[in-house]
């Protein structure tokens, strides 16, 4: 099975999804252990997979046994390896919460559930840009019939927004392989790159319109300005656990921007080089901003996180803006924070919203709650994280992006970051003294909080004083990812022996 | 290793009075005082290796990708201040014993208050810049949670808030100014940092670092523009703004300055700034003082002035200021938690705090009078008390300063007036409450409070005075220790009472007797400010936050408006943009293949398709004829496949189209059919522009794609189709083999697709027309004659077809996706022309099933692999031989097709019968009445 491991993250998560949905008219109590067992199952997998990345190689499995450049190859690095494990950790959260009863809303959750999961690992791992392509389809299917759960008006508006924009993105993304093809004659990423050292100029402006216009479909996923309207809305009106699971999808495309602009316009791509920067480092600020006049206008719990889910989104581009392998060490621990967090936080507001009522989420005063203190404790992590206050991860991470920040970008950053961190605060501040201070007299709701549901929540926003205790192997690591991901040669070395990885 | 020991045993003080809560306050209490005090202890152990002139420190890394080590020293200044915050600290825990009311979350209080300290004595004690920041933010956190802590009243959450809000400001500005501090320096060490004066005094980031740091230091030591919020702090519990106002939270800022002022001290800039906000401050806090009528407003107001006091010092900067800073700090630290400590006496036991309802009490509460008006003394400046001796050297400082040149005199003259204020507002606080007669009986009957909810008064008190006597026997040491360590060097120095006769004791005389004064006369001075109208800091704290975010919701409300024409033309725009950058850079679009013949066959073709996209737009408000023009397009595009030697795709095509078509007729059932006009003129221009562009944009990508000359992988294929993978037909072996782990992407992608309809439509009620467009209603017959019996004889026709494309898939056009959609096809028919009903009836298998099971097949396929050794999806095939039919060739690869044709029809069915229930079983006849839409399981 060790020879197989790379592939597991697919394939894992492919078969107990077919057996979940095999098994549809099984009992409930099956298919959550089943669910919770195989996502257990892929965190070791994850665990296993990183502890071979770490060794700095870089390993492929390629399926049907054809060789690079010619058949479809999942590439481990550190970068795809911290992604997954990432993925597994927050998904373990989600689907511990969502067997407390979320589950139990629609039909097939478990099922889509790991092959949401099995479209985002393969879109991790996948070396090849139509494969990407693919995983991209198998995510946003699944996010799609995911966000369906349970019904609602507002859900199947927000999802005919969310599935209509994405549609369009992917026949973009089809365009744009299909140019980046015609230029460069392979699919295979890591050959592209090589390809591209040998390109002559008369082809060099058809991979620069294929790159940009990638950059705008990975852009509409990564949820930059101005493809991000359709964000909050749909993620806000998500049932919490796929909600938590989205705090993932906007990485998905974080991570392809990353990968592809890292490894294909790396150095050796000449001219093509960093073709990406000026645009995701001035859309990134922009992103910032605009997310940042959300987060302050949200009067709703659950759609003040997903305006924090697009600060992050616009922090960790501006990482990848700056282009040193500091910044993108500093971006990695960020995007671990982050993700983390802003799932918890979605977890978090579904169980402050349960025990108040009428009022729900919304930030007005409500039923006074019946484990306000557990439920504050747990909201005043999250949200000191998430706003970037001591001691907890979001400090850390956004400390050392500003480090990380060039004397002529920190003008820039700095004053953007830290401005939206305030508005954060200012928000967050606002939301909690609301729900947990400000509450009409009487008796609090009867609803006991799940066990469940608390192990999900716990989970996650754990996480954020864990990754301060362990932030110095935490930054080692990232510091190795970000030194891997700024030397393509090495991939191009273990992939493509015979293109002398020179390029 | 005693070093880590300090902010340890503090944190277990956070942890202990949560365990403790149970046993009673008593033990509560005890068990959260014990850590600090051994700390305490602990640090003052260190006082022999100190004045032995060593500094001890510990460093533990922590994130040296940043610089962050967990660092701690104790030089002479950390431990003045850890002096200040674990004993206040302890003389807090013990008053607020007595001070929370029986039903209050005691254990709670204690926690937020062991984390405030602890936050503390990190911050005294951090020997890494960053660490420092970080506990000054937890500061800000843990002082949000003390001052909200009477959660219920409003003032608590908006004081907490606005507290937040402006000293959380002020931190992520220290952040900016500790990073380019780091950044001049090369270390967060404060050792390091402190050496490196004339480093970063040179830098031309100076000003601006300067700057960011003070605007930290000035926002939490509530010094001017930033003082509002601490007066609106006091609606925390009285031990808390004891503890928070006097001896911790605002001396950060000053305790900052103090530290970084060897490193960052030494300019002009510096003076300027922190001199003149600091003695701003101190007549601003000193004025308002005089004007408030509670008794804690007046305290909060005093402490913004002494802490301008302080802080005017540090700005003058010179050692003897920096003694007498250090001084003061320590002296208002005393005074003003004893007096912070009596106004919450008094507000226990008379029940208010308001001076208007309060008089006379000194028969009541002789010993509560005594202690206070000591306090209040000390505070005023009165001789023989701490607080005289640290405002004397105030005043001789303000005369040797030096800055302001000519007008060098002002300085003086302002600390004087700031002594005049002091004066009177002490002189008031007392007068009104003690001894002047009451107007009206207080809430309370009042009573001195238990005795030891005292104790912390008398031993402050008690300080005061013997410091006040004594000075240099009792202060001398700890600031010779605090001096050394900010100066660098040791301080010749001598605290005494008397220095004959001077100017500073003019000043100071002067001061006093103004002072009473003033007090004399401060009724028609408030007569006459009370013309003013008054501001309420918090009201224009608020406000400007709600406007804030009203104008955040406008905004957003018009960044995403909800149109999801909008967001579309956003994202296509933003695809022509990049995609024309691009085009921009091609030297010439046409490459250097040369183009092909026209004829006549293709000319039509291009003209069809044209046709068909036009006319698609054109009449996209009537739906069903746009639908037909659409259709054009689908089957022109199959036929140019076909015209360009690709069968296989055109037969996909051609299969893919006709299912899409019914299922897009059946979902057009539920749409009007015609729509009504709904875009704007603007909008219409808006959309062809784009679309034509976009168009064009695409169409010449294309162009220069398809004329250059690629040397592509695909040579590959062709080479290895045969030989291994075991087909003829290379689209059938790139779509199984050699790209077969697409296919089972997409395959899983249709299985959802499926998936998801159901749960769109699962709870869907739609609203059925019962007519058509021009008001005919439908016809009764539902099932054509015709229909049926065609559809009963094509099914096993098409299914024999289907076999057979699917059994010559793997060398000649054909395979598991195409058949799939002809069988798919077959069964649409049958559930068109005999219902839902019937068919389901007959032909009863879950679609759920065979779609998933697809998948299934091709997974397993694929993990049959595992079993040989090879990689998931590695093909196997041979030929065999059998008699009467020959020789022929098995592939894995057509298990795995067979899995991609379960797939295809079963979600395209699962497709159909969802969109088909919603409608069927209640469809309106002639005869029968709508039926309420029903589901059915």
């Amino acid at each position: 099975m060790l020879q197989h491991l790379i592939v597991l993250p697919v394939v894992l998560p492919l078969v107990c999804g077919i057996l979940l949905l095999i098994s549809r008219h099984g009992s409930t109590s099956l298919k959550r252990v089943l669910g919770i067992g195989s996502t257990a199952l892929l965190l070791a997998v994850a665990i296993a997979l990183v502890d071979k990345a770490a060794s700095g190689e870089v390993s492929y499995y390629a399926l049907g046994d054809w060789q690079p450049p010619f058949g479809i190859v999942m590439v481990l690095d550190r970068l795809s390896a911290l992604m997954i494990l990432l993925t597994a950790v927050l998904a373990l959260g989600c689907v511990v919460f969502a067997s407390a009863g979320d589950d139990e809303q629609g039909s097939n959750f478990h099922g889509l559930f790991q092959l949401q999961l099995m479209g985002i690992n393969g879109a991790f791992l996948t070396g090849d840009l139509f494969n990407l392509f693919v995983f991209f389809e198998v995510l946003l299917l699944a996010s799609y019939a995911l966000l369906m759960h349970g019904g609602g008006k507002s859900r199947i508006q927000a999802g005919l927004h969310y599935v209509v924009l994405n549609l369009a993105g992917s026949a973009l993304f089809l365009i744009a392989v299909g140019v980046l093809y015609g230029a460069t004659g392979t699919l295979n990423m890591t050959h592209m790159a090589v390809r591209l050292s040998e390109l002559g100029p008369e082809s060099a402006g058809l991979v620069s319109a294929g790159a940009l216009l990638l950059l705008v479909v990975f852009g509409l996923k990564a949820a930059i300005l101005p493809l991000y309207f359709w964000l909050p809305k749909a993620y806000s009106s998500a049932p919490a656990p796929v909600a938590a699971l989205f705090a993932i999808m906007t990485k998905v495309g974080v991570y392809a921007i990353l990968r592809v602009y890292s490894l294909i316009f790396g150095d050796q791509a000449g001219p093509l080089a960093a073709i990406e920067q000026p645009w995701v480092w001035w859309l990134a600020l922009g992103t910032l901003a605009a997310s940042a006049v959300g987060v302050m206008a949200a009067r709703d719990l659950r759609l003040l996180v997903a305006y924090l889910v697009l600060v992050s989104v616009g922090t960790l581009l501006a990482g990848i803006g700056m282009q040193t392998p500091e910044a993108v060490s500093a971006l990695l621990f960020y995007l671990i924070h982050t993700t983390l967090v802003t799932g918890g936080l979605f977890l978090l507001a579904e169980l402050i919203g349960l025990q108040r009522g009428k009022a729900g989420t919304r930030l007005v005063k409500g039923r006074p709650l019946r484990n306000g203190g557990l439920l504050g404790i747990l909201f005043m992590i999250g949200a000191a994280a998430v706003a970037g206050l001591p001691p907890l991860s979001g400090a850390i991470g956004k400390a050392l992006l500003m480090a990380a920040a060039t004397p002529a970008q920190q003008p820039w950053l700095w004053p953007v970051l830290l401005i939206a961190g305030l508005f954060s605060l200012v928000a967050l501040s606002r939301a909690g003294s609301t729900l947990f201070w400000r509450s009409h007299d009487g008796e609090p709701s009867d609803r006991p909080l799940g066990r469940r549901q608390l192990f999900g929540v716990i989970w996650l926003l754990g996480a954020s004083p864990l990754l301060v205790l362990l932030a110095g192997p935490v930054s080692d690591y990232t510091q190795a990812t970000a030194e891997q991901l700024s030397t393509p040669a090495v991939q191009i070395r273990a992939l493509l022996p015979d293109a002398g990885g020179d390029a | 290793m005693t070093l880590l020991w300090i902010p340890l045993l503090t944190l277990l003080g956070v942890l202990a009075p949560m365990c403790l809560e149970r046993y009673g306050r008593n033990l509560c209490s005890l068990g959260t005082a014990t850590p600090p005090a051994i700390a305490l202890l602990l640090a003052l152990n260190q006082v022999p290796a100190l004045m032995a002139g060593e500094v001890p420190r510990i460093a533990i890394s922590w994130i040296p990708q940043l610089g962050l080590d967990l660092a701690f020293r104790l030089d002479g200044l950390s431990l003045l201040f850890l002096t200040l915050i674990l004993g206040i600290g302890l003389l807090i825990i013990l008053y607020a014993r007595y001070y929370l009311a029986p039903e209050e979350p005691f254990g709670r209080f204690n926690a937020y208050l062991m984390l405030f300290m602890l936050s503390m004595v990190g911050i005294v004690m951090a020997d890494n810049l960053l660490l420092l920041w970080v506990f000054w933010e937890m500061t800000s956190l843990s002082s949000f949670l003390l001052i909200g802590f009477w959660s219920s009243q409003s003032d608590a959450r908006k004081g907490a808030r606005m507290a937040l809000t402006v000293t959380g400001a002020g931190g992520l500005a220290l952040l900016a100014g500790f990073l380019l501090i780091g950044d001049m320096v090369g270390s967060f060490n404060v050792g390091v940092v402190l050496d490196s004066a004339d480093v970063i005094l040179a830098d031309p980031r100076y000003p601006i670092m300067l700057v960011l740091v003070l605007i930290g230091a000035f926002a939490k030591s509530a010094q001017f523009p930033f003082q509002f919020w601490l007066p609106h702090a006091m609606a925390a519990p009285t031990p808390v703004s004891a503890y928070l106002h006097s001896a911790t939270m605002v001396k950060a800022g000053i305790f900052l300055l103090a530290r970084l002022h060897p490193a960052i001290g030494d300019s002009a800039m510096w003076g300027w700034l922190v001199t003149l906000t600091g003695m701003t401050t101190f007549l601003y806090g000193g004025w308002f003082a005089l004007l408030k009528t509670d008794l804690k407003g007046i305290l909060a107001f005093s402490t913004v002035s002494h802490l301008g006091l302080i802080t005017a010092l540090l700005g003058i900067g010179s050692p003897m200021a920096i003694l007498a800073a250090l001084f003061h700090i320590l002296n208002h630290a005393t005074f003003k938690a004893a007096l912070f400590m009596c106004s919450g006496i008094i507000d226990h036991e008379a029940g208010t705090r308001e001076l208007a309802k309060l008089g006379g009490l000194r028969r009541a509460m002789p010993i509560t009078a005594l202690l206070m008006s000591l306090a209040a003394a000390a505070m005023a400046g009165v001789p023989l008390l701490n607080g005289f001796l640290s405002k004397e050297m105030f005043f001789k400082e303000t005369l040797d300063a030096g800055l302001l040149g000519g007008l060098g005199w002002l300085l003086p003259l302002l600390a004087t007036l700031g002594g005049v204020l002091s004066v009177a507002y002490s002189l008031r606080l007392v007068h009104s409450v003690f001894f002047k007669p009451a107007k009206t009986a207080p809430p309370k009957h009042p009573h001195e409070p238990p005795r030891l909810m005292r104790v912390p008064v008398e031993f402050l008190v008690m300080i005061c005075v013997a410091v006040g006597l004594f000075p240099a026997v009792l202060a001398t040491g700890l600031l010779n220790l605090a001096t050394e360590a900010v100066l660098g060097r040791h301080l010749e120095f001598h605290l005494a009472i008397w220095h004959g006769v001077n100017a500073p004791l003019i000043m100071s005389l002067v001061a006093l007797g103004c002072g009473v004064a003033l007090y004399g006369v401060h009724p028609s001075i408030r007569r006459f400010v009370r013309q003013f109208a008054t501001t309420d800091a918090r009201m224009i704290f608020e406000n400007s936050i709600q406007r804030l975010v009203a104008r955040s919701q406008s905004l957003t409300e018009r960044l995403e408006n909800g149109s999801l024409q909008r967001y579309m033309s956003l994202l296509l725009g933003a695809a022509l943009l990049l995609a024309t950058l691009g085009l921009l850079e091609l030297p010439q679009l046409a490459g250097g293949m040369p183009e092909g013949e026209l004829d006549g066959v293709l000319i039509l073709g291009a003209a069809l398709l044209i046709f068909g996209a036009l006319g698609t737009v054109v009449t996209h408000r009537y739906r069903l004829v746009s639908l037909l023009m659409l259709s054009v397009v689908g089957l022109v595009v199959s036929l140019t496949f076909a015209r360009f030697s690709a069968p296989d795709l055109a037969l996909t095509q051609l299969s893919v189209e006709v299912v899409t078509m019914i299922l897009l007729m059946l979902a057009l059932f539920f749409l009007p059919q015609k729509t009504p006009r709904e875009s704007s003129a603007h909008r219409t221009i808006r959309d062809i522009a784009l679309a034509s562009a976009l168009g064009m944009v695409v169409a010449s990508l294309n162009y220069a794609v398809l004329t250059r000359e690629i040397d592509s992988i695909s040579r590959f294929f062709i080479d290895n189709s045969v030989p291994g993978g075991g087909g003829h037909n290379v689209v059938n072996v790139i779509l199984v083999d050699f790209r077969g782990f697409d296919t089972l992407g997409e395959i899983t992608v249709l299985a959802i697709a499926g998936l998801a309809i159901f749960k769109l439509l699962n709870r869907l009620r739609l609203f059925m027309p019962h007519s058509d467009a021009e008001g005919r209603v439908w016809s009764p017959d539902r099932y054509p004659m015709i229909l049926t019996s065609v559809s009963q004889w094509l099914l096993p026709l098409a299914l024999l077809v289907s076999v057979f494309i699917f059994l010559r898939g793997h060398n000649q056009p054909g395979g598991g996706f195409i058949a799939g959609l002809v069988t798919a096809v077959a069964l649409i028919l049958i559930y068109m022309a005999r219902g839902v009903e019937w068919t389901q009836s007959r032909l009863d298998f879950p679609y759920q099933l065979v779609a998933i099971g697809g998948v299934a097949v091709a997974t397993l396929t694929g993990l049959g692999s595992w079993l040989f050794g090879r990689p998931f999806l590695t093909s196997a095939f041979g030929h065999f031989k059998l008699p009467l039919i020959g020789e022929f060739e098995l592939a894995t690869a057509m298990l795995f097709d067979l899995g991609v044709y379960l797939a295809v029809v079963g979600a395209t069915l699962m497709i159909l019968a969802n969109l088909g229930k919603v409608t069927t079983p209640h469809r309106p006849t002639k005869d029968a009445q709508p039926a309420t839409s029903k589901e059915k399981s």
